[in-house]
């Protein structure tokens, strides 16, 4: 069947409208579908994440466009990036961003996952396990190359020296 | 570089043995983690990138899972061979530094065992990620929580008892999981059924994107679904729902197939073999003309119209048709104009290795 908007293409699409009281039934080739603001196929294809989530999750530009202006000045202490900073790339600077801009983050947590609340695997860091658990020796010697490395960087040597005796000892 | 140093390049998902692995080519599993106290990757300096790969090199080395982890250092590698890895579904564009301009990253890495990677100063510290043969959701996350459980205990985690483990981009926060599969729907698209079920997708939570994941196209039939969200929900909930909905879309695919076998079978018949002709005798082809046949011809496999190739051999198509592979495997440069006469030639070649396709 032929468009009958251009009478040219063929019709893929049945737009039903109802005018006056009476139901009109349109056939319409992809083009002059759009040109009627029908979405169709085609443009769905190019544009798929056409919702609200779908578009944050593209880039997270504008999962960081989210967030309300007004505490632009406020700093991380750790990091020293700023909300600016979020809003511009979409990227936080480091994990005390999260603690640094509790609030906002906490607000765009629940529009972007629907909640802020993580139910997922609990977690605790080697070292800092909680109920007296011992944490992996492994990691504690890992621990002490990373301090060890720091210190070598700070030329700080007489903590280095006394890191790599600890070191050999556990090794 | 030497890749041989990886059984099966890395890509033991080609060999189709998984379930529904005619549709379903491959499932993804990917974990967002950070290292506790370093900035994230857009803010570290290089001695912070630096110190993250040597933690991750030494957790690796004293952990049981990755203690024979082959390790590839993407800034000291050629674009070629960083480009070779992408192609492979190893590392992401971004870590590939393959974007215009943007060389890698000093301490940008790759570590890979068995079927498990670690991408190492990626947008995130650590980018863990498992790729399976077919629909295989519990295996795959098995996998790769196991890796995660070990270096989680050797490296403390950036983690929130709120927001869950913490990541540069929110929209990955919480649990930092990703699951995707890689399927294929020429029936819901010769039906012009596959923007319904697109649409409904984006409304149970759920995203699709093209072969390569964010930002890359469809081509061939081929789509990624995954979850959107991250946080909010147990790593289990949001597999079993993205593993409920693949099962649905699975079952449209077949029903939009055998809706095709009934109403146009000798078209159907046409296009399959018409696909299977031009792949054995063409001689040039394109990467995109390439994927488009491929699709044909997997169709007409899945429906039994053509008696082969086998689906391995469709696999492996689809790899080693890429750029980079060509290059490399005929010693040319990734910008050599006769690529689409290498890339025909080796499609021959591989068809011609198949036991014999004959019309029935």
């Amino acid at each position: 069947m032929l468009c009958d908007n251009c009478k040219e293409r063929d019709a893929i699409i049945n737009l039903t409208q109802v005018e006056h009281d009476s139901k009109v039934t349109l056939h319409l080739c992809e083009q002059c579908a759009q040109l009627k603001g029908v979405e169709t196929g085609g443009a769905v294809l190019k544009s798929p994440l056409g919702n609200f989530l779908g578009a944050l999750g593209k880039g997270g530009g504008t999962a960081g466009a989210l967030v309300a202006t007004g505490a632009d000045g406020v700093r991380c202490p750790a990091c020293s990036s700023t909300l600016r900073d979020f809003r511009d790339s979409g990227r936080l600077g480091c994990d005390q961003c999260y603690i640094t801009f509790d609030a906002h983050l906490r607000d765009l947590l629940r529009r972007l996952h629907g909640s802020s609340q993580h139910v997922g695997e609990r977690y605790d860091a080697p070292g800092d396990l909680k109920g007296g658990g011992a944490a992996d020796p492994r990691s504690r010697l890992l621990e002490l190359k990373a301090q060890l490395r720091r210190a070598v960087e700070g030329e700080n040597f007489e903590l280095a020296a006394e890191l790599r005796d600890r070191i050999r000892v556990l090794e | 570089m030497d890749l041989t140093l990886l059984p099966d390049g890395g890509m033991r998902w080609l060999d189709a043995s998984g379930p529904k692995s005619t549709i379903v080519l491959s499932t993804r599993i990917r974990l967002a983690r950070n290292v506790r106290g370093i900035a994230f990757s857009q803010r570290a300096k290089d001695t912070d990138r630096k110190a993250v790969l040597d933690r991750v090199l030494e957790a690796a080395a004293a952990s049981d899972h990755l203690s024979s982890a082959v390790a590839f250092h993407l800034d000291e590698m050629e674009r070629p061979e960083r480009q070779l890895l992408h192609e492979r579904h190893l590392i992401s564009k971004e870590l590939a530094g393959l974007e215009r301009d943007s060389p890698p990253r000093p301490g940008a890495a790759l570590l890979v065992q068995d079927q498990v990677g670690v991408m190492v100063n990626e947008e995130d510290h650590l980018r863990l990620h498992g790729m399976w043969s077919g629909f295989d959701l519990e295996d795959a996350y098995a996998a790769v929580e196991s890796v995660d459980g070990e270096l989680g205990k050797l490296i403390p985690f950036a983690f929130h008892p709120e927001f869950g483990y913490l990541t540069s981009c929110p929209t990955n926060a919480g649990t930092g999981l990703r699951a995707s599969v890689l399927i294929h729907l020429p029936g819901l698209v010769l039906t012009k059924e596959i923007n319904k079920v697109l649409q409904g997708l984006a409304q149970v939570g759920l995203t699709f994107r093209g072969l390569y994941g964010e930002g890359s196209e469809v081509v061939g039939n081929f789509f990624q679904l995954s979850n959107q969200t991250t946080l909010g929900k147990t790593e289990d909930e949001l597999i079993d729902h993205l593993g409920k909905i693949v099962r649905q879309v699975v079952e449209y695919e077949e029903q939009a197939r055998d809706v095709l076998l009934r109403t146009a079978p000798e078209e159907v018949e046409d296009k399959t073999w018409r696909a299977y002709g031009l792949l054995k005798h063409a001689r040039r082809l394109t990467f995109e003309e390439t994927m488009n046949l491929l699709s044909g011809v997997r169709l007409g496999v899945g429906l039994k119209l053509l008696p082969g190739p086998g689906v391995y051999t469709l696999n492996k198509l689809l790899i080693y048709t890429q750029l980079a592979h060509l290059a490399a495997m005929d010693g040319r440069s990734t910008g050599d104009r006769e690529l689409p006469t290498v890339r025909a030639a080796f499609v021959r070649r591989l068809l011609e290795d198949e036991p014999n396709v004959e019309p029935r």
